[in-house]
């Protein structure tokens, strides 16, 4: 391969890796701040990826408009994709939080684990709403008239690593503050922090929304730098359970960790890929199983041995100590 | 609609056989175990391995007994897959759930621990097997009955239920008269007094295991026996095991069985108007329909 190919390579898997930056430090929120077991990420990863979608794309018009469904289509510039994407998901939450936040975790890891099948199927078999199992082809691409062809993705991961950088940023800005404190003091102790007279189910209420807020944001990125999204792109396991072993393994509790997290497993994702490639043809057919065992035998060793991830939670100063 | 009835009562026996092991796991071991559909899969294709391929080899004849779509190979087939299961059950327990539990891991994490290992679990069988949907006896499809009001029934099914009620009443003399089933009681209802009662509370988590893992086993044969085998059937029961669970409140396994029974109908009744896919997502909405108006279940749940 020559140097233009791997540098085109490199930057497709960083982009990538930060999509997934992106989801991991919205469950960072809701888990390693909260303590709120979502294990419906794909839920809203397929929300926000359908949202931005409609909102960015114009309604098919002619004869696409036989073989193409949606449900609207407002062809707005994707900043409006993003914030859509962000709003629909926090809706979403809201609504699965007010019967499971006052009840035991398990019961919001369900929840969410019956909304994501719940979505999927719907966008399945819906064709009226996104155009059934085909899925949306042809998302506009931000600035895409400015650069053409594969410099484009180098737009790209500048875009993508903005949004990052910026949800980052107003992360560790909440979590930093008064309410953060709140919501660690919920994750370590729920009846002192209801005994010191915070209102638990609002506090989660307010961390589950807002995760799965960065939630459809990530989900939005994704859309756009594929291009192309259908139903089947929103399972368990590229989904959701990749996403929660990267924060695992980076350092629940920790932004830096979540982050790390991300580009590490993917960067292995990744490198298990060309590894595959290595193996006799028997073994290589069964390689994307053969790569989520070792996910998941890896999540259960990080589970048992190294239950912090990598960095573990660095200890949080207030903004108002410095 | 009297017919999708009678199909959700059998359908809803094999969620009610999965549902009393998840209770059962939440009420003793305090975990939600995201991986017992898992144990259904693992089950139903070790019931398939033995009935095409062990069984043949020894010599086991392939003969049907009357009506039914199977003979004395499913019929050796089936306790021994349900002992293996669990075991299988039991080893994760041992190898991973332990652990935890002895670094005093939260209950989030042990869930957690489960879904990887749901994941794993899939992922062997996809490896070994394939994507494949397979069946015990492909091709004859076996006449039905006729009973009144026009409902048809195959004798395949007349089995799965004699079979669920079988498993289900065993279940209630050994929880309600052997001392290990009381002993299981009590530590659903409190470990710490049962701790110190001297009741070997690790002991008690094995038996729960065994016995959960066993009972998966039978309903994801059943459900073989039924439908077909696939990877993907396990996961795809996850959300009613848990609906029928709540249901019938969590920690109680009554309610789990008859909490089964209303999800299986109502996820059949609901192909009348939806469409059959959406069966999930109906199990799924009653789900959080009782977790608005009530979250402890009909029966209400074990004291945690």
């Amino acid at each position: 391969m020559e140097w233009g190919g791997v540098t085109a390579y490199l930057v497709s898997l960083v982009i990538m890796a930060s999509i997934y930056g992106v989801f991991c430090l919205g469950l960072n929120i809701q888990w390693g701040y909260t303590g709120l077991f979502n294990i419906g990420i794909a839920g809203f990863f397929c929300v926000g990826a359908y949202t931005s979608a409609m909102i960015t794309r114009p309604m098919p018009s002619g004869i696409l408009a036989n073989y193409v469904h949606q449900l609207f289509g407002l062809n707005m510039p994707f900043v409006f994709g993003l914030l859509g994407a962000a709003v629909v998901c926090g809706v979403v939450a809201f609504i699965i939080g007010i019967p499971t936040l006052r009840l035991d975790e398990d019961y919001l890891a369900i929840a969410t684990l019956g909304i994501a099948e719940t979505f999927r199927l719907i966008f399945n078999n819906e064709r009226w709403l996104a155009n059934g199992p085909q899925g949306l082809m042809g998302l506009p691409q931000p600035l895409s008239s400015w650069v053409s062809g594969r410099q484009y993705d180098y737009v790209y991961l500048v875009i993508v690593l903005i949004v990052m950088v910026l949800v980052y940023l107003l992360i560790e800005k909440g979590i930093r503050s008064p309410w953060g404190r709140v919501l660690r003091a919920i994750r370590e102790d729920e009846i002192s922090a209801s005994a010191s007279g915070k209102d638990v189910f609002r506090f989660k209420m307010q961390s589950l929304v807002f995760g799965s807020m960065v939630m459809g944001i990530g989900g939005a990125l994704y859309a756009h730098y594929t291009k192309a999204i259908s139903p089947d792109v929103f399972t368990p396991l590229y989904g959701t359970f990749i996403i929660w072993v990267m924060l695992m393994a980076g350092g629940s509790g920790n932004n830096k960790g979540a982050l790390l997290g991300a580009y590490v497993i993917w960067g292995i994702w990744i490198g298990s890929d060309f590894m595959m490639d290595m193996l006799p043809d028997v073994i290589r057919d069964k390689g994307p199983y053969l790569r989520f065992l070792l996910v998941g035998i890896l999540l259960e060793i990080i589970l048992i041995y190294r239950p912090q991830g990598i960095l573990g939670e660095e200890k949080k100063v207030s903004i108002m100590a410095d | 609609m009297a017919e999708l009835i009678v199909y959700g009562i059998v359908l809803g026996s094999i969620i009610a056989l999965g549902a009393i092991g998840i209770t059962l796991v939440y009420g003793i071991v305090r975990m939600a175990n995201f991986a017992h559909g898992e144990f259904m899969t693992w089950a139903a294709y070790l019931a398939l391995f033995i009935v095409t391929v062990v069984l043949p080899w020894l010599g086991v004849p392939d003969s049907t007994f009357g009506p039914l779509s199977f003979g004395w190979r499913m019929l050796i087939a089936f306790p021994v897959t349900m002992v293996a299961v669990a075991f299988i059950a039991i080893f994760f327990d041992r190898l991973l759930y332990k652990k935890l539990r002895f670094k005093k891991s939260s209950a989030v994490i042990l869930a957690m621990s489960s879904l990887g290992v749901s994941f794993i679990l899939r992922m062997i069988i996809l490896i070994v097997w394939g994507a494949d949907y397979r069946f015990f006896r492909p091709g004859v499809m076996r006449p039905a009955l006729e009973l009144p009001l026009g409902i048809k029934i195959r004798p395949d099914q007349i089995f799965i239920l004699t079979v669920a009620l079988v498993l289900v009443v065993l279940l209630y003399l050994f929880l309600q008269k052997t001392k290990m089933g009381k002993a299981m009681r009590a530590t659903a209802d409190n470990t710490e007094l049962a701790l110190i009662s001297g009741i070997d509370t690790e002991g008690i988590v094995m038996w729960t295991w065994g016995i959960g893992g066993g009972l998966a086993a039978a309903a994801g044969i059943l459900y073989g026996i039924d439908v077909q085998i696939h990877p993907g059937m396990g996961w795809n029961f996850v959300i009613p095991l848990f609906a029928a669970a709540i249901l019938g409140g969590i920690g109680n396994m009554y309610g789990a069985f008859v909490g089964g029974l209303v999800i299986g109908v109502a996820e059949q009744v609901s192909t009348a108007f939806l469409l059959p896919t959406y069966k999930l997502a109906v199990a799924f909405m009653i789900m959080i329909l009782i977790l608005f108006i009530r979250p402890q279940g009909i029966f209400g749940g074990s004291e945690k």
